[in-house]
């Protein structure tokens, strides 16, 4: 049976091109051009899902992106197989393998669906009201198997290898959606010269005028007048047109977000091609053309495979050449239906009735489709659909003039056609904020009045004739145009035999025969959500639609209601006793259609992923064989192994290294900022605690920054350039926030003050030359400068030349040792470096990374701001009270300084820690107690800040934060481990050269 | 994603913009001589309104220079912009109605 | 009440469901009561309840905006964990994580608290400090939290992406095995229909509009959109409106209300086991019982109370989901929104007295406030019943911004140098 429902001459697939896939593991064959629904009607086949809840047979419904039902599975491998794909989107090609979704053996059949027979004990929420005895049961049988039973399609388990792209866009106008109304508005637009972008989800333009064999447009088919419109806009160079492009995000300000799918369709994609791109459109303009969705009837059966919407089988015959079944039964409100019919008919499909549920209705088409023949049975609904994995029959029954309902007749049928009247698609609408306004005529909601520059044309706003559909569209794109800036004229075109715009329409349950407790009558398909399931969330006082959507779950399927909201307010109107436009809608959340995680993502993976920032060292570092460690944005070597070594190896003898000889290490990560003007020194006194105005020209201080709130924000060394200009250094990651800070309160507070601020953080190389033999390396390359320690003392700076390379050069150290802090121009700074390390062989000169920089500043008590402070540490608390001026009026945080608990005795000052046994090291984070019996929870006194291995002193050392700890030095402290208590004792934060004899040589 | 107006750059995507909070809060001339109640009320306290704020942005990553903003936070519609140092401008009522709408 | 079990719910499949009654009564508002909790949403659905069941009072209405619990219950992403740095913030969430453990048998209504645990990614050396120290902290408290390396987080969570070769690579987390998620909606339905059940009157589509005050400036009740209810207490349970509702009694708050957004992706099977949280690359994510991954973006950085932000802040998350969990790549956002979050300056809450007597508030939950909702909504209750804060919350007070003691757990995570 291949292909045994193609209707041939119809439709727009590529008769010549036969492609072959499976489904299932069964090999069909499909035409290029078909979606993979399409394929699989062509092949007779509906079955091609199963419900969520209830695992129920399901057939395809919709011929779009409305699809609740037939989701699948598409691609091969752990990496590649993508879940709940809807196969109405699906396009085939050679070779496409897709699989079912949320059954177990097989789709045919499926053991879940023996939760159908449990329904009645399953309703809207049963979940909350079971499952809760006995309470251990809940973690351990009932939620795995709830799990286990839910989701739908099985994620990927392996890396996904496709990448995807993104782009940032403003045009004049953007069009979403390329149906009649949209082509309209884009040709307006386009043809004013505006930038013009037109997008449509689906992968050929035109909407409802590819499956619209009847009218005629400027006397030509619908469908050609689509190719000329097409062609028209694809020779304008101001107009851009994407297909297969969800406009899915409405944001402010007109932001709206495309999601282009690029290669999914394609069998062989050349492998540069990004699977999908994300746009973010900034549009002056926007048009909104996103067309109008047919609704679904609410009646027993309503889910069994060969029940569809009419417009979807109209689709799949005049589009896809395909004919959804042999015999068809049709239940409408609707006069679009009866086109359907006609079309069916023609095609050869037997159309056995057409139950119209308006008790009289008439229209041109009506009277059409009974002039061919066909059976019309006005006030008659449908009690329900037959059939398990394909619908075999329906009963009809007549609606009586009492409301009640009729004996219900049998029909056979192979297929059941369901019209409840078109929805606008307001979704992009309602996401811009726009308010919507319920039409009394249309019973829907159309948009009222806009939030954002845009308007809305065509179906998605009650227009259907197709002559006002292409006036409407057009008009829009011409204001469209003339609000960009743009002047216009309204093409216009004359439309001949296109079918009056439907009448009618319903919303909610259809009335049945007979209370039907057990009957299922499907609102929302995929999650099973039943009439009854609607009106029991009302009975339970639920009574918000919101809370009724919560309770139920319909419309939070992965159609997000598309097909299930307008039914579901029905029915809950109708159970409220209120109107349906008193009881509103749900929020449209975005996406429209769901987008994929990976566009989002775009490039931002791997080293993309954040800026990586690199020292000009680093390569000589990665030469070296140095290992990095990340700091924020920068990449920092830890410490640089020899052979064999572990990090603790290395970093012990780095610092015997420095401590004994010289060690060189790349500080060019420190955050660097320039801080010139008449009114610098006024500036740094109100930015930092400590006192700037006497600092000369030629020296460094040591600078303390506090927020306003009293707390250490920042340090680093900063030095007096000249009068009016000081080089500040911060640490590596506060560097930008530091920046930042200081603008604030320049330009804001201190408008007054004469300084400029420049961030010349990447400006600069520094090269920390630090160790007893540093002065004797560097001398010999620093072009005469005399760098003795009566020319150049501890705390001071000098500006000169290395190799003839501009440098300044400051005598600071971080490491308690003789040290210079060599800055110079970054791209000279490898070879400066460079030249540095030859000079230094002699001397043994040894890299260091920052491990062994942290051990050097913590044997001399040096804080690291964010190690030892927190963001709830003083100046004081961190042993930095002498760095806070005393005599300055104000300074940032000087007035939170002196609020009763910031000079608490109780708070946690810094203080040295000495474990009994030399070679235990504590752990970072360790917490601190006096009495180690206590039980839990303990009086916690403190934590340890930093603890290390000191090579220098031969045994381990620590910084903490203890409560009150500067009056506990002596004192025994214990740190609870698991298991086990260390004694500690309480020492000054300094254990290495405490009267700093070895920085001042 | 907003569409905010550097009064020295124009109009520029929000993803260039910091946010500085609530704007016109100066800071007061001597601190020290502020209550705890009143540092605080400077400090931390802020009317955080539902419907016209005044604010400030930066342009981090354009001009780097902070501006203020009149918004709607019920709409994040933006009434105007204007440089620091300005005082709050006075905005008619039809201007206000149309950012809250 | 009626009672629910799975006895009854197949009684009442009997009769086609058609017996069961409303889960909490609908009233019209009384023109007094010796209460009035503003906000109904889960803290102060729950603050009712603790009122009435642990201190008799039953004269209390809840009074909603909107509809019941459509703010932040109905918007965050359900994290539940207690693994907080402060003795402080540890004592009040353990006391609200001890809650959940039996809030379903409490209020005979299946919140599905899933302890699955949450796993907190270290990147970097300081990361690691910080979570150590966190470690170590709550073990002391007597609150579970502890280390793993890289292997074992990822032997706990398969999908994690441990390889040295990503930017910021897995250096370790710590693990809290009594966190979980729970069924938002169920929370403050469950509530509801307790409360209701012992008197207290929940009245939605009611919004305040003005405090009323007695000539020593007590507060007296509230006018709303339903007419004048008196009340000798009012307390205010409105998070991302506090400003908006206390600004009524010309009370200043130090909160910013920011947009704060969320995502799923569409359901699929179990491919998640715990949660994982990374503050260090904005990665949060756990799956429902609905097979949906459930992703917690950053907060917009402006006051806004639109509900919604900019796509730029949840594209951001999801770079970092793609980087820690590649596999998800291909998965596919299906819904996302905005609610509106009140922060403080340190980042943790006020649950305390205002100036105004008789008026009470339970705010600044900023991003975190779900996981609270028993203890807070109990606190709260306490707080308003006696006029004076239990222990566990005497310390987030309003106050201590003014007396500089803050209880910051943010500024404790303080970035690295």
């Amino acid at each position: 049976m291949s292909q045994a429902f193609r209707v041939p001459g119809r439709g727009r697939v590529d008769s010549a091109r036969t492609v072959t896939f499976t489904f299932d593991g069964r090999r069909f064959q499909g035409q290029a051009g078909d979606t993979l629904a399409s394929a699989l009607l062509a092949n007779g086949h509906h079955l091609m899902g199963r419900s969520f809840k209830y695992h129920r047979a399901r057939g395809v419904v919709s011929a779009g992106s409305d699809e609740p039902n037939a989701l699948v599975a598409v691609g091969s491998g752990p990496a590649l197989q993508t879940p709940n794909l809807r196969a109405t989107q699906v396009e085939v090609y050679e070779g496409l393998t897709a699989v079912s979704q949320n059954r177990f053996p097989c789709l045919q059949f499926d053991l879940g669906a023996v939760n159908t027979l449990a329904a009645p004990l399953l309703p809207a929420g049963f979940y909350y009201k079971t499952f809760m005895w006995p309470r251990s049961f809940w973690d351990r049988v009932y939620e795995p198997v709830i799990r286990r039973a839910a989701g739908l399609g099985v994620a990927p388990t392996a890396p996904d290898p496709d990448h995807y792209a993104f782009q940032y866009a403003h045009c004049d106008v953007l069009v979403a959606g390329a149906g009649p109304a949209g082509l309209a508005a884009a040709l307006a637009a386009g043809r004013s010269g505006a930038q013009v972008i037109l997008a449509d989800e689906t992968a050929e333009v035109g909407g409802s005028l590819l499956s619209d064999r009847t009218s005629r447009i400027d006397g030509r088919p619908a469908a050609l007048w689509v190719a000329d419109i097409l062609a028209e806009l694809a020779a304008l160079p101001n107009v851009r047109v994407l297909t297969r492009c969800t406009a899915f995000n409405y944001g402010p300000h007109n932001m709206v977000a495309l999601n282009q799918r690029l290669t999914e369709h394609l069998a062989d994609p050349a492998p540069d091609m990004p699977r999908e791109r994300l746009w973010q459109v900034r549009a002056k303009e926007v048009v909104l053309a996103a067309g109008a969705l047919e609704r679904p009837l609410v009646f027993e059966g309503n889910d069994r495979p060969g029940v569809m919407l009419a417009s979807a089988a109209q689709t799949y015959l005049n589009r896809y050449g395909v004919a959804c079944g042999k015999r068809a039964v049709i239940v409408t409100a609707d006069d679009s239906a009866y086109r359907v019919a006609l079309d069916l008919h023609a095609a050869g499909v037997t159309v056995a009735a057409i139950a119209d549920l308006r008790p009289a209705p008439d229209s041109a088409l009506m009277r059409a489709a009974q002039g061919a023949g066909l059976t019309v049975l006005p006030g008659t609904t449908i009690q329900r659909a037959h059939g398990s994995t394909r619908v075999h029959s329906v009963e009809l029954a007549r609606l009586l003039p009492d409301g009640s309902v009729g004996k219900g007749q049998h029909w056979r049928a192979d297929l059941v056609l369901m019209s409840g009247g078109y929805t606008p698609s307001v979704h992009l609408f309602s996401q811009s904020r726009g308010k919507l306004a319920f039409d009394e005529r249309l019973g829907v909601y159309i948009p009222g009045e806009s939030a954002e520059r845009e308007r809305s044309a065509g179906a998605c706003r009650g227009v259907y004739a197709l002559a006002d559909v292409l006036a409407d569209g057009a008009a829009a794109g011409v204001a469209a145009a003339g609000a960009a800036g743009f002047a216009a004229d309204a093409p216009s075109w004359a439309v001949d035999a296109a079918d009056a715009p439907g009448r009618g329409g319903y919303a909610g349950a259809l009335p049945r025969r007979g209370k039907g407790l057990l009957a299922m009558a499907f609102v929302d398909f995929q999650n099973d959500v039943t009439a009854k399931d609607v009106k029991l969330a009302v009975r339970e006082g639920f009574r918000s639609i919101e809370h009724i959507k919560r309770y139920t779950t319909t419309g939070m399927a992965t159609d997000q209601g598309k097909m299930s909201n307008v039914n579901a307010l029905g029915i809950a109107a109708d159970a409220l006793g209120r109107p349906v436009e008193k009881v509103g809608l749900t929020t449209f959340r975005p996406p429209f259609t769901p987008v994929t995680f990976g566009a989002f993502a775009s490039h931002a993976r791997g080293d993309l992923f954040d800026p990586d920032r690199r020292t000009p060292i680093d390569p000589w570092a990665r030469a070296q064989g140095a290992v990095f460690e990340d700091v924020s944005l920068w990449r920092r070597a830890r410490y640089f192994p020899r052979g064999s070594e572990d990090m603790e190896a290395a970093v012990r003898r780095e610092c015997l290294a420095v401590r004994g000889g010289v060690g060189i290490f790349d500080a060019s990560t420190l955050g660097k900022i320039e801080v010139v003007g008449p009114d610098a020194a006024t500036f740094m006194n109100r930015m930092y605690v400590n006192a700037w105005t006497k600092l000369g020209v030629g020296k460094c201080r040591y600078g303390l920054m506090c927020r306003e709130n009293g707390f250490v924000y920042d340090d680093g060394v900063v030095g007096r350039i000249a009068q009016d200009r000081f080089h500040v250094t911060t640490t590596t990651g506060g560097a930008p926030g530091v920046l930042a800070m200081m603008e604030d309160y320049l330009q804001t507070e201190w408008p007054d003050l004469d300084v400029w601020l420049t961030s010349t953080t990447e400006e600069w190389a520094v090269i920390a030359l630090q160790g007893p033999s540093a002065r004797a390396v560097l001398a010999p390359l620093v072009d005469g400068l005399d760098i003795s320690a009566e020319a150049l003392p501890h705390m001071s700076l000098v500006e000169g030349t290395i190799g003839g390379v501009p440098m300044r050069l400051f005598r600071v150290s971080f490491t308690g040792e003789l040290g210079f802090e060599i800055n110079v121009p970054a791209r000279q700074g490898r070879a400066v470096w460079e030249a540095i390390w030859d000079a230094g062989q002699a001397a043994g000169i040894t890299p260091y990374g920052t491990e062994t920089m942290h051990v050097l500043r913590a044997e001399k008590g040096y804080i690291i701001v964010g190690q030892e402070t927190d963001g709830t540490a003083t100046p004081d608390d961190a042993g930095c009270g002498w760095a806070v001026s005393k005599v300055k009026a104000d300074f940032v945080g000087k007035r939170s300084l002196v609020l009763p608990a910031m000079q608490a005795p109780d708070r946690r000052q810094l203080v040295g820690l000495l474990t009994e046994a030399p070679w235990e090291v504590l752990e970072e984070g360790a917490q601190l107690v006096a009495r180690p019996d206590e039980a839990i929870p303990m009086h916690v006194l403190g934590h340890v800040t930093s603890s290390y291995f000191s090579a220098t002193l031969g045994r381990s050392i620590a910084l903490a934060m203890v409560s009150g700890g500067r009056a506990r030095v002596g004192e025994t402290l214990h740190v609870p481990m698991e298991g086990r208590t260390i004694a500690v004792t309480v020492t000054k934060p300094v254990f290495y050269d405490v009267e700093g004899a070895r920085l001042n040589v | 994603m907003l569409l905010i107006r550097c009064p020295y750059c124009g109009e520029r995507s929000e993803i260039e913009f910091a946010n500085g909070g609530e704007a016109h809060i100066a800071r007061p001339a001597d601190p020290m001589s502020q209550t705890d109640e009143e540092w605080a009320q400077y400090l931390y306290m802020r009317d955080n309104p539902k419907g016209l704020i005044a604010e400030r942005w930066r342009h981090a990553h354009g001009c780097n220079r902070f501006f203020n903003a009149l918004r709607d936070t019920r709409t994040d519609r933006f009434v105007m912009t204007y440089e620091m140092g300005r005082p709050r401008p006075e905005i008619d009522a039809a201007t206000l109605a149309e950012a809250a709408r | 009440m009626q009672k629910f079990s799975a006895l009854s719910l197949a009684r009442k499949a009997l009769g086609g469901h058609l017996g069961w009654t409303p889960q909490w009564r609908s009233v019209e508002p009384k023109p007094a009561y010796d209460i009035v909790i503003v906000g109904g949403g889960g803290h102060g659905l729950g603050t009712a309840y603790y009122l009435a069941k642990q201190h008799g009072l039953r004269n209390i209405a809840v009074i909603e905006r909107g509809w019941l619990a459509g703010g932040n219950t109905a918007r965050n992403t359900t994290i539940i964990r207690s693994n907080y740095l402060f003795n402080e913030s540890s004592s009040y969430y353990e006391h609200s994580l001890k809650l959940w453990e039996t809030l379903s048998q409490e209020l005979n209504y299946n919140v599905m608290f899933s302890q699955r645990g949450c796993l907190m990614v270290a990147h970097t050396v300081h990361d690691v400090q910080v979570f150590k120290r966190h470690v170590h902290a709550n073990r002391l408290n007597g609150i579970d939290n502890e280390w793993l390396s890289a292997e074992e987080a990822k032997a706990f969570c398969p999908p994690l992406n441990i390889s040295p070769n990503i930017r910021y690579p897995v250096l370790g987390a710590s693990l809290q095995r009594r966190a979980g998620t729970a069924r938002h909606d169920a929370v403050a339905w469950g509530f509801a229909r307790a409360a209701s059940d012992m008197g207290v009157d929940i009245i939605e589509n009611c919004e305040v509009t003005g405090i009323l005050r007695g000539p020593g400036g007590e507060v007296r009740g509230v006018e709303t959109t339903r007419g004048t209810i008196r009340a000798g207490k009012v307390g205010v349970s409105a998070a991302g409106h506090s400003s908006v509702v206390l600004g009524m009694a010309g009370v200043r708050l130090p909160l910013q209300s920011n947009p704060l957004q969320a995502l799923v992706s569409e359901p699929v099977k179990p491919a998640f086991p715990t949660i994982v949280m990374s503050n260090t690359i904005h990665a949060y994510i756990s799956q429902s019982d609905k097979g949906e991954m459930v992703i917690g973006a950053g907060t917009d950085s402006y006051v806004s109370y639109t509900q919604r932000g900019g796509l730029h802040i949840p594209a951001h998350t999801l770079e970092a989901i793609c980087e820690l969990f590649p596999m998800f790549r291909r998965l596919r956002m299906l819904r996302s929104w905005g609610g509106i979050t009140d922060n403080t300056p340190d980042r943790s809450p006020i649950t305390a007295k205002t100036p105004v007597p008789g008026l009470y508030v339970n705010c600044g939950w900023g991003t975190g406030g779900f996981k609270a909702t028993p203890g807070a909504a109990n606190l709260f209750a306490w707080t308003i019943a006696k006029n004076e804060p239990h222990p566990i919350n005497a310390p987030f007070t309003i106050e201590r911004f003014r007396d500089g003691v803050m209880i910051d757990e943010a500024a404790a995570a303080a970035v690295a140098h």
